[in-house]
């Protein structure tokens, strides 16, 4: 099947931009049948798999993409869920560029295989016509009861693995929707809500109980967990909590962190407001304030509900861009300008304590700092007025406290993340396991995934261990 | 899903519900709120507690009709439901028992600092309540306050009962005669509690503010409800609601407090001329 004659990718429709940049359905449309096929016969079945070593959960793609070529998707489908069990959502939100497209043999001298897009192909294929899933029999808890704390990817992943494990499963979020970041960070316009819901609908229909509306720590507290029977607690409560610039002003009307625009916008679906409560409010220049998804989610996001120019200012080059690629290459077809090397240094107000504009400086590029990329350094005497009247703020966040802090003993790390064992999820108490951006920081989705389901492994050997002894 | 179990209009525009929620009363502290959403369209609008039963379970909260969501929450009736309840939410007051506090309440303020005054009067600290409202009609809680507190004063705006003004006049009054509490709590419009710790502040009497910024989640994730306390950025909903009067950037709360007046403003028209107009959620 392969050729030497190196064939481009096959990129998926797409919405076009002007149409796009103005609604909230989703951008890329996926593969038809005939694109998929097309894209499967360039991967040329590498012996050594490099791709696979890519991916932190292990896909076997050459695999899965050869079912693709022989026109079975199911089995395709099915090959990937051998390792991923959410490949509509890792298909969309995985950076292939920097996991395994980035090995990808034809890379080298060309486009990688378009990974995500068959995964993303296998998996709607799939949800459209493959086999009702069975509904399995509630389990009961005869093997042990697990408390599974956040319905982010770490703990939907966590709660499905123990589930399967057999052990009866009750699942916390303190929301009033299940999801964590995939429901209240990252827009419709890339990942549809429809695909969480039917996710987690799935996990329900096999058996996890799910309790929203409970913030533990504080509607009932892991001792009382414990002393309901509860064998383990998994902790995937993720990092949340906002931190902003730290900059004059960033308290003015008009200023937001990322946090809260998005949660406006996605889960409480203020773009469709006033026929949903929840308002939102967006200037005609708005700046967003960082280079990572968040940043372009924000920015695309404020383009939607009308905003007129949107600039995002980022103080490292492009190259340093924490961004998916596919995101930042979607922003800028839709208009969103750059303004690289600058970071703010105040934000100005008018006369009622709303924002007018913000200053900026020039930055350059140092030596390389912890995270091995170059430390941006100010440009003495470059500050620049920026004519804008919403600010958001997209700098990054910190670890959730409001659980952990309930818990005394548990070890924590320098930035107030839990310290758990990478292999098992252990942490330093009995019983906790965690998971996911709680330990990491914020990280990938596909990461909260491998996590999730390693804790739930070792959970089941932590709560056999502990039966085998109490026996 | 939490049924209405007691609904009650306390005066004109200002209700109390009450809910089964056994697991939120059971660890409920004073100065502690919820977050509650209607329904499926709903936002997350904050109510203090203000009165739990971890016997029974049951939940108050009492709240005036300001804006879309308040008013739709006035036309629920027992048997109704409200969709989702998270909570207790913010960090619980810290209360020991003191020689005397002062408890001065504005409005539909006296509901949340209810919790408070019993938890002092429990403890045999001497409680002395200021109550204000515009007229006499909108005095709620009357007899709960009377119950907790060993001398009560009252002010209207128009002098239908008690002291004619403001219910800062009052305070203002009885720190000048030399009174000294261990500490004021001032819950009511943002005003009135800037006020009354401009007048503290004056005698030196450690104040403590509820504040009620606009929030969305109520646990930390937004940011929405920041407040500078003390030169510093803190989130309400998780360090607060509950800071110290001296030290609260007042002028910048309430101008973050008009951030949605337009908006606001357009839910509420909205949302009348739906319940005027077409009767499709209606029944
Ligand atoms: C806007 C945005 C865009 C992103 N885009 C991408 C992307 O394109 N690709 C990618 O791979 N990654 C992306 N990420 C990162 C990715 O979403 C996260 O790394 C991932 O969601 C972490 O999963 P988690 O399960 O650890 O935590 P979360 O998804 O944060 O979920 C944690 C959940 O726990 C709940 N919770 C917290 N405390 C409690 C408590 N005490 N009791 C009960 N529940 C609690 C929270 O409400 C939340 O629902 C993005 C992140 C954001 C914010
Ligand atoms: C911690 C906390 C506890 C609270 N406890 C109570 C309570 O026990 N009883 C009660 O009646 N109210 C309480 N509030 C205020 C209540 O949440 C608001 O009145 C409500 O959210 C308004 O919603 P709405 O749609 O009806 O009005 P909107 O249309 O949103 O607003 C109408 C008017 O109310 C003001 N407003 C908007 N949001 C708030 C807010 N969060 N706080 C104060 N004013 C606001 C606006 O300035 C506007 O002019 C509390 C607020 C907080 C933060
Ligand atoms: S899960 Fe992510 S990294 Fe793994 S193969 Fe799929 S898209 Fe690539
Ligand atoms: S590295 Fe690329 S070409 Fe090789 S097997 Fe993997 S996907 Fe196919
Ligand atoms: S309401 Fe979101 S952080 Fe306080």
């Amino acid at each position: 099947m392969s050729s030497k004659v190196r064939k481009p990718r096959h990129e998926m429709p797409k919405q076009a931009p002007d149409i796009r940049s103005k609604n909230f359905e989703e951008v890329a449309l996926g593969y038809t049948e005939d694109l998929a096929v097309a894209e499967a016969t360039r991967c040329i079945g590498c012996p050594k798999k490099p791709c696979v070593a890519g991916c932190p959960v292990g896909v076997d793609i050459p695999e899965f993409i050869s079912l693709i070529a022989e026109g079975d998707f199911l089995g395709a489908a099915r090959k990937i869920k051998e390792k991923n069990s959410l490949p509509a959502m890792c298909g969309r939100v995985c950076p292939q560029e920097s996991q395994c497209e980035a090995v990808c043999t034809l890379g080298k001298k060309g486009d990688p295989v378009a990974i995500g897009a068959l995964e993303r192909f296998c998996a709607d294929y799939e949800r459209v016509h493959g086999e009702p899933l069975a509904k399995a029999g509630l389990s009961d808890a005869s093997l042990g009861k697990v408390a599974v704390v956040g319905s982010g990817p770490a703990g939907l992943t966590c709660a499905a693995e123990l589930n399967k494990l057999g052990y009866k499963v009750v699942l916390f979020e303190s929301l009033h929707a299940t999801g964590g970041v995939l429901r209240y960070g990252i827009p419709e316009f890339r990942l549809p809500k429809a695909i969480v819901d039917e996710e987690v609908e799935y996990i329900k229909s096999q058996g996890v109980e799910i309790r929203l509306n409970v913030l533990v720590g504080t509607t009932v507290t892991v001792d009382e967990l414990f002393r309901q029977g509860f064998d383990a607690i998994f902790l995937g409560t993720g990092a949340g909590l906002p931190y902003f610039l730290g900059v004059p002003g960033e308290n003015l009307n008009g200023v937001y962190s990322a946090n809260e625009f998005l949660t406006r916008a996605n889960l409480m679906k203020a773009y469709r407001f006033p026929e949903y409560d929840t308002p939102i409010w967006v200037g005609k220049r708005v700046v967003v304030v960082g280079g990572g998804n968040v940043a372009m989610d924000s920015a695309r996001t404020a383009l939607r509900l009308g905003a007129e120019k949107v600039t995002v200012v980022y103080r490292r080059s492009r190259a340093e861009m924490p961004a998916r690629l596919e995101e930042v290459e979607n922003a800028e077809e839709e208009g969103i300008e750059f303004m690289l090397l600058s970071n703010p240094v105040r934000i100005l107000e008018d006369d009622k304590g709303w924002v007018k504009g913000m200053e900026c400086i020039r930055m350059e590029l140092g030596e390389a700092d912890d995270s091995g990329r170059r430390r941006p350094i100010p440009v003495p005497g470059s500050e620049f007025i920026l004519d804008v009247d919403t600010v958001i703020s997209a700098v990054g966040t910190n670890p959730n406290p409001l659980l952990i802090r309930t818990v005394s003993g548990l070890a924590l790390g320098r930035r107030g993340n839990v310290i758990a064992d990478e292999a098992t999820g252990k942490t330093n108490i009995p019983g906790i396991f965690a998971g996911g951006d709680i330990v990491t920081g914020s990280a990938t989705v596909i990461a909260a995934m491998g996590a999730g389901k390693l804790a739930a492994h070792g959970i089941d050997e932590y709560i056999r261990t502990k039966n085998g002894r109490g026996m | 899903m939490y049924k209405i179990l007691k609904k009650e209009t306390l005066a004109p525009k200002i209700k109390l519900v009450e809910v089964n929620a056994p697991e939120i009363c059971a660890h409920a502290h004073p100065g502690q709120f919820v977050v509650l959403r209607m329904h499926e369209r709903g936002e997350r609008i904050p109510l203090t507690i203000a009165d739990s039963d971890a016997k029974t379970g049951l939940l108050t909260m009492v709240f005036q009709e300001v804006g879309k969501s308040t008013t739709e929450l006035g036309t629920l009736n027992e048997g109704d439901c409200i969709q989702d309840i998270v909570g207790p939410l913010g960090t619980p007051r810290d209360i020991e028992k003191l020689d005397c506090v002062v408890c001065v309440a504005g409005g539909v303020g006296v509901a949340p600092i209810y919790p408070e005054a019993k938890a002092y009067h429990r403890l045999g600290t001497r409680v002395i309540s200021l109550i204000g409202a515009q007229t006499k009609d909108m005095l709620i809680f009357k007899d709960r306050m009377e119950q907790v507190s060993d001398e009560v004063y009252y002010s209207t705006d128009d002098g239908s009962f008690g002291h004619k003004g403001f219910v800062t006049e009052v305070l203002c009054d009885l720190l000048e005669k030399g009174l000294r509490p261990d500490e004021v709590i001032v819950i009511g419009p943002l005003l009135m509690m800037r006020e009354a710790s401009r007048v503290t502040a004056k005698f030196g009497v450690k104040t403590i503010v509820s504040l009620n910024a606009i929030m969305v989640d109520g646990t930390g994730m937004c940011g929405s409800c920041r407040v500078t306390v003390d030169g510093e950025t803190k989130f309400s909903c998780v360090e607060g609601p509950a800071f110290d009067g001296h030290k609260v950037d007042f002028n910048e709360l309430i101008a973050r407090q008009r951030r949605f007046l337009a908006e606001e403003k357009l839910a509420m028209e909205h949302y009348l001329a739906g319940a005027g107009g077409c009767k499709c959620h209606q029944k």
